[in-house]
């Protein structure tokens, strides 16, 4: 298989034009920590982006971070921290769960809008990505968006780019504004609540002015823990603490838990922890109304083996682990979703399942019209990633 | 002023007039239908005045299917349609043109679901930015986009420009707040795109649709986030003897970690418009007055304001005024939000929206004065610190062709200084007519053909609000 490692831009828009020519269509590659999400993609040539890295632009007073998009991740968590900043959205780590080895690139953090717990609060990866460059299928380098956090000039290319997986072309280079981090953080614990009691607690910790910026439940096996984070300035969360206490009693006893103990509950739900391991079975994503989660998940209960679930952005995502047999729940799945209006993803399966299955939610006419024409618009000639999303 | 083009009118759509009319008459009821010129009157405009344009006809449709009906039967005849939430744009988003008719969402008002649990409204699309807010506000929630016209504006029309306020520093603006949209597209065709979930399936058509102007659909019905309200919020005066000065305050306060609410600027000129029309107590002899909003308990915002007051006095700053009342708070807001209107008593003036790098903020004021006196203007700054988005007030006389000329002449250059220092044209008030024509300064034409191109795919002929936003060189 030809494989193209650009260093740069223009090795890029030099790639693309070569396959173009060529007719070849390419499979773009990151750190390679997520190429079993979607379905399987054959193309006879790959798009490697990982020598295109570097952090471009940090000025921490402007709350701003710019990197080529085959940074490493950790990179560019690693320059914030260092000024006490982060991305806002906390993104989702999915090794473990798909497990794989590697470094995930701050460039498919935006492609795939993979936002964490925080998402609740801060916005997903999409609302804190304001500019990107990336390179269309005419082989021509792109920019929408900029640096400035403010920014409503042209149409808002960098939202479509967020979640497209790069069907709509390799990004070159990602900015996003930051957040500082904060100074103190607290998790608020509620144990042994059965999910739809869970879930109206976290409505309720959420409908607070006391800015939770983490609302999880995770039924488990060793019993279930309901999660409420608190963070910001030390002289805040003492406050803010006891007062969701008080106004959680009517939920049970809340035990408060601080420093690195909380922070790992948090990192383990963005690595996505309690659905990893488990063999033959498939994992699923579903985005619902958040009070609707728990009815989602009893729907599915009546006609699948649900081997494992958790509830994360106060309900409104739930990871659902089922056998990962036949059709892998699909039809089960994506009916009870559709009661409740929401979406369902199929991000852990054998190839076989996934090309199957559709993967993602399918849409409606109208808007698959609009999709189709919109990645006809960028990429007329269908070279990037063919299949992945479709 | 008279610098910007049009299209040039149809004649051929203008000869039909009386059988569009006439087809439109079959689709609405008689209240909903606009044609006599007395009333188009009233449309011919929108707060970018200076532009004027009579539409063909005027319709304000009361349910999405009339507007599904409306824009199927326009486009079949090739009309040009120019959607229009209140007509507050400050760049021209919603002048007409003579061959277009102007579809109004002013009678899509209803609030149509308050859902406090999953903390999200579903309204039509006319419900004004302010009607959000006040249909939540008892039970101690709002909508948190907040822009200066907020008491007319309509959540369409937010949602057209992607609309800021004072308050999105913390908040976000539109697009971060907006979970789902009903809309129809050009043909007719009504679609739902996201809703009470948090992330829509697919390409993100939300994130398209917000901020497009109008020129990819009409949306009739929003479904917004809603937060619950801070127990309490205080504005703070810092009087600065420079602008430099306050620039770097507003720099330091960030790095210090602190997101305050809201971080709002002004320069002498806008203290002393603003100070005699709202009498909110504004320091008239600082050179630079920021207003910074913090929220919490009162213990809390007492620790806050305490963090930002030291680095206010590192700063050099001279006056330091708190709310203590309620009162004293609404005035400070009043004043701030009431700026282009204290403006305009003394003055007509055209208000300028790029966004700047924040570390370039005193070299930009700087700039932008140097470039008024070179007109031999005035120039008043009232903007958003803490994300950069600045609002020079360009003072002239309407009645005066040559000065008028000039403003807008400075307008411009102040405009390509933006780009420049590694900003853009626009923060919040949408490119319209008035920017179109400098968005080769901030776009290749790579950029522009590309958006072109996804503008196609929803209006291949160039019908829906087809004078804004893209040169009308260029086009495809």
């Amino acid at each position: 298989m030809k494989v193209y490692s650009p260093a740069s831009e223009a090795e890029v828009v030099a790639a693309v034009r070569t396959a173009r020519a060529a007719g070849t269509p390419l499979r773009i590659i990151g750190g390679g920590t997520r190429q079993t999400l979607g379905r399987p993609v054959s193309a006879p040539a790959s798009l490697d982006l990982k020598r295109l890295a570097g952090i471009t632009l940090y000025e921490p007073a402007e709350m701003v971070i710019g990197a080529r998009a085959g940074t490493p991740l950790a990179e560019v968590e690693a320059a914030l921290a260092a000024s006490g900043q982060m991305l806002p959205f906390e993104p989702v780590d999915h090794r473990a769960l798909l497990e794989t080895a590697g470094e995930p690139t701050i460039g498919a953090v935006a492609a795939g809008n993979f936002s964490g717990p925080r998402r609740i609060s801060a916005g997903a990866a999409r609302d804190s990505l304001i500019g990107v460059r990336f390179v269309n299928g005419a082989g021509e380098a792109v920019k929408s968006g900029g640096r400035v956090m403010k920014n409503v000039t042209g149409l808002d290319l960098v939202k479509l780019q967020a979640g497209a997986f790069g069907t709509l072309g390799p990004l070159t280079e990602v900015i996003f504004k930051v957040l500082p981090k904060p100074e103190a953080a607290l998790t608020l614990v509620l144990h042994g609540l059965e999910d739809t009691r869970a879930i109206a607690a976290l409505a309720l910790a959420l409908t607070t002015p006391f800015e939770v910026s983490g609302a999880a439940h995770l039924p488990g096996a060793g019993g279930a823990g309901t999660l409420i984070r608190l963070e910001g300035f030390a002289h805040s969360l003492a406050y803010r603490a006891r007062e969701l206490t008080r106004l959680l009693a009517p939920f049970g006893a809340v035990e408060t838990v601080e420093g690195a103990a909380s922070a790992a509950l948090w990192s383990g739900l963005a690595a996505l922890a309690p659905l990893a391991g488990g063999e033959n079975l498939a994992v699923w994503r579903l985005s619902v109304k958040p009070s609707d989660g728990p009815k989602v998940v009893a729907a599915i209960g009546e006609s699948l083996p649900v081997a494992g679930h958790c509830y994360d952005w106060g309900g409104g995502l739930v990871w659902l682990a089922v056998p990962a047999a036949e059709d892998g729940g699909v039809f089960a799945i994506r009916a009870a979703v559709a009661a409740s209006g929401g979406h369902a993803t199929l991000v852990r399966a054998p190839a076989d399942l996934r090309a199957a299955v559709p993967v993602f939610q399918p849409e409606g006419a109208a808007l698959a019209r609009l999709a189709e024409g919109i990645r006809r618009s960028v990429d007329p000639d269908g070279l990037f990633n063919p299949g992945l999303t479709g | 002023m008279n610098a910007i083009a049009f299209p040039v009118p149809r004649a051929d759509i203008l000869a039909r007039r009386d059988s569009i009319v006439v087809g439109l008459a079959a689709l609405l009821p008689p209240e909903a239908l606009i044609t006599s010129a007395n009333e188009c009157k009233a449309f011919e405009t929108d707060a970018f005045t200076a532009y004027r344009k009579m539409p063909l006809a005027v319709v304000l449709p009361s349910s999405t299917e009339e507007v599904s009906a409306v824009l199927a039967y326009l486009s079949a005849e090739g009309v040009p349609v120019v959607p229009r939430g209140a007509g507050t744009s400050l760049c021209g988003g919603s002048t007409p043109q003579e061959d277009a008719v102007v579809v109004g969402v002013s009678r899509l008002n209803r609030v149509l679901e308050v859902d406090y649990a999953n903390r999200f409204v579903r309204v039509q699309a006319g419900v004004t930015n302010l009607g959000i807010s006040s249909a939540v506000d008892a039970d101690g929630f709002f909508y948190a986009p907040d822009p200066s016209s907020q008491l007319a504006c309509t959540i369409a029309g937010n949602i057209g420009m992607n609309s800021g306020g004072a308050h999105c520093l913390k908040y976000g603006v539109t697009t971060n707040n907006l979970m789902g949209v009903k809309a129809v597209l050009l043909d007719g065709t009504i679609v739902d795109i996201g809703g009470a979930h948090l992330d829509a399936p697919g390409l993100d058509l939300l994130g398209l649709l917000c901020g497009s102007e109008g020129q990819l659909a009409m949306v009739t019905e929003a479904t917004v986030r809603i937060l619950r309200k801070a127990e309490g919020a205080r504005p703070v005066l810092f009087g600065f003897p420079s602008a430099e000065l306050a620039g770097e305050c507003v720099a330091a306060v960030i790095g210090a970690g602190v997101i305050p609410v809201a971080m709002e600027f002004m320069d002498r000129q806008a203290i002393a418009i603003v100070e005699d029309f709202a009498k909110a107590g504004y320091p008239l002899e600082a050179e630079a007055l920021l207003i910074i909003e913090v929220e919490g308990s009162d213990a809390e915002m007492d620790a806050t304001l305490a963090r930002i007051v030291a680095i206010a006095r590192r700063h050099g700053v001279e006056t330091i005024r708190e709310s203590k009342s309620a009162m004293e708070t609404a005035a400070i807001w009043k004043g701030r939000k009431s700026a282009f209107g204290a403006t305009g008593r003394i003055a007509d003036y055209i208000c300028m929206d790029g966004t700047v790098p924040t570390g370039q903020l005193a070299h930009v004021l700087k700039e932008t004065d140097r470039i008024v006196k070179h007109y031999g203007l005035r120039v008043a700054n009232v903007f958003h610190a803490g994300d950069g988005n600045m609002h020079p007030l360009i003072l002239y006389n309407v009645n005066d062709p040559v000065e008028a000329a000039k403003a807008e002449a400075a307008g411009m250059d102040i405009l390509r200084l933006c780009v420049d220092v590694g900003g853009c044209l626009t923060g919040e008030h949408g490119v319209g007519i008035e920017k179109r024509d400098l968005m080769p300064h901030q776009f290749t034409k790579v950029d522009l053909r590309q958006q072109m191109a996804v503008r196609a795919v929803f209006d291949p002929q160039w019908l829906l609000n087809p004078a804004k936003v893209f040169p009308l060189e260029g086009r495809s």
